[in-house]
């Protein structure tokens, strides 16, 4: 099978889901993955279901191998402990398996992200002499981002959320550059991808600072530098994303529909 | 022991309390937290690592000064409002937070539980969060020299989580997510559990947990105590009712209104 043979048209899809699609690829040869709730947790179900039948899905509930079948609301469904190989505590799931070095893949997304793949999820300014809006804050996303051998991040984009200088720095990327990893003590690769409905940033493997590597189907270069917060580079190896396939879609959008019948079915 | 829910807050908790209610998604013990509510609690210092809608109800209604949490959302739906109205407009009150991330807060919660002043983690170096955060320093380790970072021990007056089951001499059962429960019961000066039912006797499950009577202060019988919240084997997440709960406390008269009715009058939801 080609991919152009079973390929789609842009009018076939939304921008969520060539964004939801094109991070699942990207877990193709993956072994495990810590997932962050939301986003995260809808691709890494579609790479379970496409590309990886036996990838490990890790929550930090404490959930390890778990195989739902429907998408969960939150990070701690029954859903999730039901069908795990195993169900662990949460300073366990955080100190042996996270901190311990045993997941490949940390899956986040972000509520605003700079140049360096760092990411916001705690407060951002309303201005000064305003109260700061509140956010959730941490989570799991600072050891994640630490302690996982590699970061993806899926976020949409906009210049509201790609600042030039985030408000806070809830969860470290490559900081100011690429010797900052190494100085705060991690030893892991850090943000690898970032995925958005308009396409695909990766950092320089000198500077570390995000590049445009990829653009979806019938997106502009254009479009995403003017929402993108500081002037955005345009790598080398920059192209444009396959198309879904008939199979990415029809199991995304399966994942979809038996996730909104479970969830209606609660009431 | 065994005590009814009313009793079991009333004997255990007191206003200026540190007071912890565990529970990750699954067993939240909204009951009990209900009932703090309706015994009209003041400057209490709620410690949860994901305050979730049961501390946005606590918050709006006044019982706390200070929240000691790593993740302050709704799950799947977004914004905790009545948290988020504490914290940048001081309604009903000032609200203190004391912000950590998961790890940290497990970290914190084991140290407590293990009688140790504080807990290392590879972690928070890079972040904003030590520059907030008061409780969260850099200490050498003697025999590497790595830098790391220390967290002090989270030691609640009272400690109180929702499980599946106790058995007539007050030893409770719970099974499933347990999150960080057994520590935040370990770390507790005082502990009340809200379960299920009662049984006769506490036939194995797998993966389960048994906390011995003698460690705790009292149990109540609340079935349907972690609503909207689940007990695996009892009930689901209610995850309508955590949709709609978007809805109920983004304006303070819709939220005291429901309270009233549903909290402060009514039955326990």
């Amino acid at each position: 099978m080609t991919a152009t043979e079973t390929a789609t048209d842009t009018a076939d899809w939304t921008s969520d889901e060539i964004m939801t699609v094109v991070a699942a690829r990207a877990l193709a040869g993956s072994a495990t993955c810590f997932v962050g709730i939301g986003l995260p947790s809808e691709a890494a179900n579609l790479a379970r279901a496409v590309h990886e039948p036996n990838l490990v899905l890790i929550y930090e509930s404490g959930t390890i191998g778990t195989k739902p079948s429907v998408l969960p609301l939150s990070i701690g469904d029954g859903e999730l402990a039901d069908t795990a190989d195993s169900v662990v505590s949460v300073p366990e799931i955080f100190a042996y398996w996270l901190q311990g070095g045993r997941c490949d893949v940390g899956f986040l997304s972000a509520a605003q992200v700079d140049r360096f793949a760092n990411i916001n999820t705690t407060v951002v300014s309303r201005g000064a002499g305003k109260p700061e809006i509140r956010l959730p804050g941490a989570g799991g996303a600072p050891e994640i981002a630490a302690h996982a051998n590699k970061t993806l991040i899926i976020v949409r984009h906009s210049k509201r959320v790609f600042v030039d200088k985030l408000d806070f720095v809830t969860t470290v990327g490559f900081g100011s550059g690429p010797d900052d990893r190494k100085k705060f003590g991690l030893h892991t690769g850090g943000p690898q991808k970032v995925i958005t409905d308009l396409g695909v940033l990766e950092p320089d493997p000198e500077t570390c600072e995000l590049t445009l590597v990829a653009v979806h189907p019938g997106i502009t270069v254009d479009q995403v530098l003017d929402a993108t917060g500081w002037p955005l580079k345009v790598g080398d190896k920059f192209q444009v994303t396959k198309p879904p396939t008939e199979e990415e879609l029809s199991s995304l959008r399966e994942l979809h529909a038996r996730t909104k019948k479970a969830h209606l079915g609660d009431t | 022991m065994i005590v009814t829910l009313e009793r079991a807050i009333a004997d255990n908790v007191h206003d200026g309390d540190i007071v912890a209610l565990e529970g990750f998604t699954h067993l939240i013990p909204f009951a009990a937290g209900h009932e703090i509510i309706r015994q009209k609690h003041r400057n209490l210092t709620l410690v949860r690592m994901t305050p979730d809608v049961i501390y946005d109800q606590m918050i709006g209604m006044g019982v706390a000064s200070k929240l000691v949490f790593s993740w302050g959302g709704n799950p799947g739906v977004g914004s905790l409002h009545r948290f988020r109205d504490a914290v940048e407009n001081n309604w009903p009150s000032v609200l203190d937070i004391d912000e950590h991330s998961h790890a940290g807060m497990a970290a914190r919660y084991t140290a407590g539980a293990s009688s140790l002043p504080f807990a290392i983690l590879r972690g928070y170096r890079g972040s904003d969060l030590p520059k907030r955060t008061e409780t969260i320093a850099e200490v050498e380790c003697p025999f590497t020299g790595e830098q790391l970072a220390a967290v002090p021990a989270i030691n609640p007056d009272v400690t109180i989580i929702h499980a599946q089951r106790a058995d007539r001499g007050g030893n409770v059962q719970m099974w499933g997510i347990l999150g960080v429960q057994k520590e935040a019961v370990m770390a507790a000066k005082r502990v009340i559990i809200t379960v299920e039912e009662v049984v006769d006797s506490l036939a194995p499950v797998a993966g389960a947990v048994v906390l011995p009577t003698w460690i705790l202060s009292a149990v109540a019988v609340v079935p349907g105590g972690a609503h909207p919240s689940y007990a695996s084997g009892y009930s689901s997440r209610d995850n309508a009712f955590y949709s709609a709960w978007d809805e109920i406390s983004r304006d303070r008269d819709t939220f005291q209104e429901w309270m009233k009715e549903n909290v402060l009058e009514g039955a326990t939801v």
